[in-house]
Order: C-alpha cells, then sequence, then structure tokens
C-alpha cells in the first residue's frame, strides 16, 4: 500500500497553488519545518509571514491579510491552532466569516513524543462549536491535496487537522473532494463504521478481519465534520445492523456527536470509538499511543462483534 | 477634505451630540470612551483619511481600525455624518436585527472594517491589512488603528507591536487614546500600563505625544506621520474620558452608563447643538 505523509503532501500542495494564485500567503509561528510551510516560505518568501511563536497576533494578523483579499492559511500544531488563538478565531474571523484557513498540523495523538500538551484530542469539537466554521480532516495524502485545493476555492473560513505521520493511500484518486459530503470508502451490506483521519485506515483493516468471519462491512470516511450532508449519512446507515463511529479524538463533541445525533431515531445500535474524555501522554511510538487509547483495528473489530 | 481647525472642532461637537443621540434616557452606552476618541475619529475622518462613502470598499481608501470596539458609538456618529448610512440607524441602535451594533461589524455596517471588541486584536488586524496592501502593491493607503490605554494589558497588542515593527509597517499609525480610565477605574491604580513612551520605543515604534483634544495638535501629528518611514508610528494621545460632558469627564462611571432625563438634556446643552431632538 502506498504510504503518504500528509504533511509532506500539504506543504506541497501550498507552493503549487501558490503558483496558480498569488492571493495565497501563509502565516507561521516557527514551526515551518513540521508543518511543512517552509517549502512555500523558500518559493514565495513575499507573501510569508514568520509571525514568531505569537499564534495570537498571527490569527488576527491573518483575518487582516484576507480583508485585503488574501486568502491566508495559518499553520500551527493543532492544539495551538484552535486553542491559543480561540477567540482571535471566533471574534475576528468567523463573526465576519473571513476567509481565512487554520491548519491544525501534528493532530490527534500523532505528536507521540511531545505529550498532552501538544496533543490535540479536542480541537474538532471546539471548532465544530463555532458558527460559520467548517471543519475538516483528512484520511490521506490524496484527500489531503484535494482538501487544501477545495478550501483555497471555498469562500470562508475552515480548519483542517493534519496529521504528522505517514497514512496508507486510501482515497480514490479520480474522485473529487467537496467540503461536506461523507464518502463511502468501502461497500458492505451488515455493518457501517464512520470514520475520520487515521480511523479510515484502521476501519479498512478491521473490516479485512471481519470479512473472514463473515461480516459485510460499509466503510465511510466523515472527512467533513461541519457542515456535513446529514441525509447521506442517514442513507448511509440505511438496512445496516450496526453503526460505529471511530476517531482519534474525544468522545464529546467530534465524530461520535455528528453520528449520534444525526442517526438518533434510527434504532440501530450504535457504538462509538475514541478518547473516552482525557488527555493524552508521552510515548515512544504512536502505535503505542493508539492502542493505549483503545483506537486499533481490533477495537474496532470488538465493536463490530459485540453487535452479532 | 479641507476644513479648518475650527471647522474640525465643530464638527467633534456634533459627534458628541451623535453619541449622545445614540446613547439616550435609559439605555446604557460607552459614553467615556467614545467621547474621549471624538476629536481624534473627527480629524482622521475629516481632515486625514481619504475615503468614499459612496464606495465604502474602495480599494485605495486609508482604513480605520477601532481596536477598542467598545468606542463604536463615535465611529457611527461619523460614518452617519458622511452619509455611509441613513442619520435615522442612529436612533437604532444595539436594536434586534439592527445595522449598528454595540460594537463594530464589517458584515452588518458600510465603513466598518473588522469585528473588533475582544480587546488587543484589533491592531494585530491592522498590521495584517497593512501586510496585504504592501503586498499589491498599494503604498498609498495608509491604516489607522485606535487602542485604548486599559486594552494595552493585553498580551496580543505587544505580539502585534512586535510584528509590526519586525515588517517594518510604516503606513500603518496606531493613536492611542491614553484617557487613563478603564471600565472599572484608573488604570494607575489598577493595573499600571506605563511607561508608555518607553515601551513603545523599546518596541520597535515611532512615537508622537500629543493632547488628544487640541485639534491643532492632532492634524499636525497625524500629517507628520506621513513622512515617517522604516517603523510604525504610534501617537499617544492624552486624552479625557467623557470629554464634553462635563458631568461624565474623568468619571469610570460613565464608561458603559445610562443618562436619566436630566443628564441627557444637559449633555445636549453643553454640546450646544441646535438639532437637539427630544426623544
Amino acid at each position: 500500500m502506498n504510504m503518504q505523509n500528509p504533511r509532506e503532501v500539504y506543504g506541497k500542495t501550498l507552493v503549487e497553488m501558490g503558483r496558480e494564485n498569488r492571493n495565497i500567503v501563509v502565516c507561521e509561528a516557527d514551526l515551518s519545518k513540521s508543518t511543512m510551510s517552509c517549502y512555500f516560505q523558500d518559493t514565495f518568501p513575499e507573501r510569508y509571514f514568520e509571525m514568531g511563536i505569537a499564534e495570537q497576533d498571527m490569527t488576527s494578523f491573518a483575518a487582516g491579510l484576507s480583508l485585503t483579499g488574501k486568502i491566508p492559511f495559518v499553520n500551527s500544531f493543532a492544539v495551538f491552532a484552535s486553542g491559543r488563538n480561540y477567540d482571535q478565531i471566533r471574534q475576528g474571523i468567523c463573526i465576519a466569516k473571513l476567509n481565512v484557513k487554520i491548519i491544525g498540523s501534528s493532530s490527534g495523538l500523532s505528536d507521540f513524543g511531545d505529550g498532552s500538551t501538544h496533543q490535540s484530542v479536542e480541537d474538532m469539537a471546539i471548532m465544530r462549536a463555532i458558527p460559520n466554521m467548517t471543519v475538516l480532516e483528512s484520511a490521506d495524502g490524496i484527500e489531503t491535496r484535494k482538501m487544501i485545493r477545495a478550501i483555497a476555492e471555498y469562500n470562508g473560513p475552515v480548519y483542517v487537522r493534519i496529521n504528522r505521520d505517514d497514512m496508507p493511500d486510501l482515497f480514490p484518486e479520480g474522485k473529487k473532494f467537496e467540503i461536506g459530503r461523507p464518502y463511502v470508502i468501502q461497500d458492505g451490506k451488515d455493518v457501517v463504521i464512520y470514520a475520520a483521519g487515521i480511523m479510515v485506515s484502521k476501519a479498512l483493516k478491521a473490516s479485512e478481519i471481519l470479512n473472514k468471519e463473515g461480516i459485510s462491512v460499509r466503510i465511510v470516511n466523515v472527512s467533513s465534520l461541519k457542515p456535513v450532508k446529514e441525509d447521506e449519512l442517514k442513507k448511509q446507515a440505511q438496512g445496516m445492523k450496526g453503526i460505529i463511529t471511530a476517531e482519534e479524538h474525544t468522545l464529546i463533541g467530534g465524530l461520535a456527536s455528528v453520528i449520534t445525533y444525526t442517526l438518533r431515531g434510527t434504532g440501530v445500535p450504535i457504538e462509538t470509538i475514541g478518547i473516552n474524555d482525557s488527555f493524552g501522554q508521552s510515548a515512544n511510538s504512536y502505535d503505542e499511543l493508539l492502542e493505549y487509547y483503545g483506537l486499533t483495528e481490533d477495537n474496532i473489530v470488538n465493536a463490530v462483534r459485540k453487535m452479532f | 477634505m479641507n476644513m479648518t481647525i475650527e471647522q474640525l472642532e465643530k464638527k467633534a461637537k456634533k459627534i458628541r451630540f451623535n453619541i449622545i443621540r445614540m446613547i439616550g434616557i435609559g439605555k446604557k452606552g460607552h459614553l467615556g470612551g467614545s467621547c474621549s476618541i471624538a476629536d481624534i475619529i473627527t480629524a482622521l475622518y475629516f481632515y486625514k483619511m481619504k475615503h468614499d462613502p459612496r464606495n465604502p470598499k474602495w480599494e485605495k481608501r486609508d482604513r480605520f481600525l477601532l481596536s477598542k470596539g467598545h468606542a463604536a458609538l463615535a465611529q457611527y456618529a461619523v460614518l452617519a455624518e458622511f452619509g455611509y448610512f441613513a442619520e435615522e440607524e442612529l436612533d437604532k441602535v444595539k436594536e434586534l436585527d439592527g445595522m449598528l451594533q454595540g460594537h463594530p461589524d464589517l458584515t452588518r455596517t458600510p465603513g466598518i472594517e473588522a469585528n473588533t471588541g475582544s480587546l488587543g486584536q484589533g491592531l494585530s488586524i491592522a498590521c495584517g491589512i497593512t501586510a496585504g496592501l504592501r503586498i499589491d502593491g498599494n503604498v498609498t493607503s495608509k491604516v489607522y488603528c485606535v487602542v485604548g490605554d486599559g486594552e494595552l494589558a493585553e498580551g496580543q497588542i505587544w505580539e502585534a507591536a512586535m510584528a509590526a515593527a519586525f515588517y517594518k509597517l510604516d503606513n500603518l499609525v496606531s493613536i492611542l487614546d491614553k484617557n487613563g480610565i478603564q471600565a472599572t477605574g484608573p488604570i494607575v491604580e489598577r493595573f499600571d500600563t506605563n511607561p508608555l513612551p518607553d515601551k513603545w520605543k523599546a518596541f520597535g515604534w515611532y512615537v508622537m505625544q500629543i493632547d488628544g483634544h487640541n485639534m491643532k495638535d492632532i492634524v499636525q501629528a497625524l500629517d507628520e506621520t506621513d513622512e515617517l518611514k522604516g517603523q510604525p508610528t504610534i501617537i499617544i494621545a492624552r486624552t479625557v474620558k467623557g470629554k464634553g460632558v462635563s458631568f461624565a469627564e474623568h468619571k469610570a462611571a460613565f464608561h458603559n452608563e445610562m443618562l436619566d432625563e436630566a443628564q441627557y438634556e444637559q449633555a445636549c446643552r453643553e454640546l450646544q447643538s441646535k438639532e437637539i431632538k427630544k426623544i
């Protein structure tokens, strides 16, 4: 399976867009070699703003840039890009629906060594709660590129969560990415798994195991947490014996909230996989953390088995 | 606009009257901080700034940002004078679904450049606008940002101060409304933000100090900023909270307070407006 690093893809996509559109500008808070905004810095220094380790100023500064018709991409780790500058996003950007793109890099537990201060378990919930905000998470390199290009075309505030780790390709190369669409990555007839980010590939692995047990799994990549086409989510759950949600995020306010709310009243049993109201911590590897917090293919398999 | 100092002073009085008119009787409003910037905002709009009320989004305009967004009444008062919107809107300030919100909202009010009110953010937005204009090769549009002295306690102000100096944003002019009083009382007794000139100099800004109620001083200082290159400028303007309304001057109580009928009438008398409307 082909692996790509979504941060690498992101950094190169920025440069690609920068060539096509002079209005693309980039703001950074001293993490350019992690967020990979450094490629844009090398190519278009006059449209690149290193704002120092000052995320609040960076975010309001980007609001100002957008008021002159620029399309600013604001970069930091997800935990800082959604937390340190929350008020600047809410007040200066979202109320006026300004065209600012906030890119939360090294999302979830993917910055495994740095521990709870650098791991974002609640960024999607925070961003989703803000009116006018669009909230996205990419599941692989292919989707990252399409997503970043799509949000540049959309006029309004967007928060995107990007993983630090390499991810296996799974998004169809020929398919267009549309904000708001939940994508069926694999069809099946017994159980539907709504997954986001790294959990989409875990769901694919789980489905291989379940297939051998005679359970057919439909996998939906919910890369748009907000807005999301609720009618499509409902359709995707029709005739299913069980519903699973899987996210690398607290169960409060993220994908589990979206799905349980949208599919309320359908009577189909729902199991939710995610982080159970706790912070992350340091570990020697990303996989170690995913296992500790119950975010593996085995966790998905067990959740499905419970339904039969 | 070619107005004499005397005409500008008269206009500032009208602006103060508009502020009082918006506050009216029995409604809360930020009287103190709006009146303290009345002369500054009058000089900016009626003397200094290039702007076009018929085309509020004119690309070559100068920009005005009110980082201390609670003084929105002063900006509304000016915008109405220029016809950015019908004068009657002033009587509907803060009404449900209204055009004039408690704090500036660019989505609702023509002539407003940014949503401010959460303190400490306007200067950063002004920096971003200045940098954006520079990318466009627009070196003639200036960006003016009024900041409050209470607001200087916000750390983001100093982040913006560093960024403006680092990026040599010389088309950015900040005017500090140094009225000395925040919502609960004198700033020096609460969280002293002094010494201001030294701080701004150390942060890389060109610093001027003026009497923020002396129209000649204000106009001269604004003109002087045109000559300054290579660094941003801050005009530290000594002002009086509630200036022009005797019983409200120097009083924290009128930061955001209502007027009774007698106070309202007295304020109108003091502002010697011939257009006083009974409400």
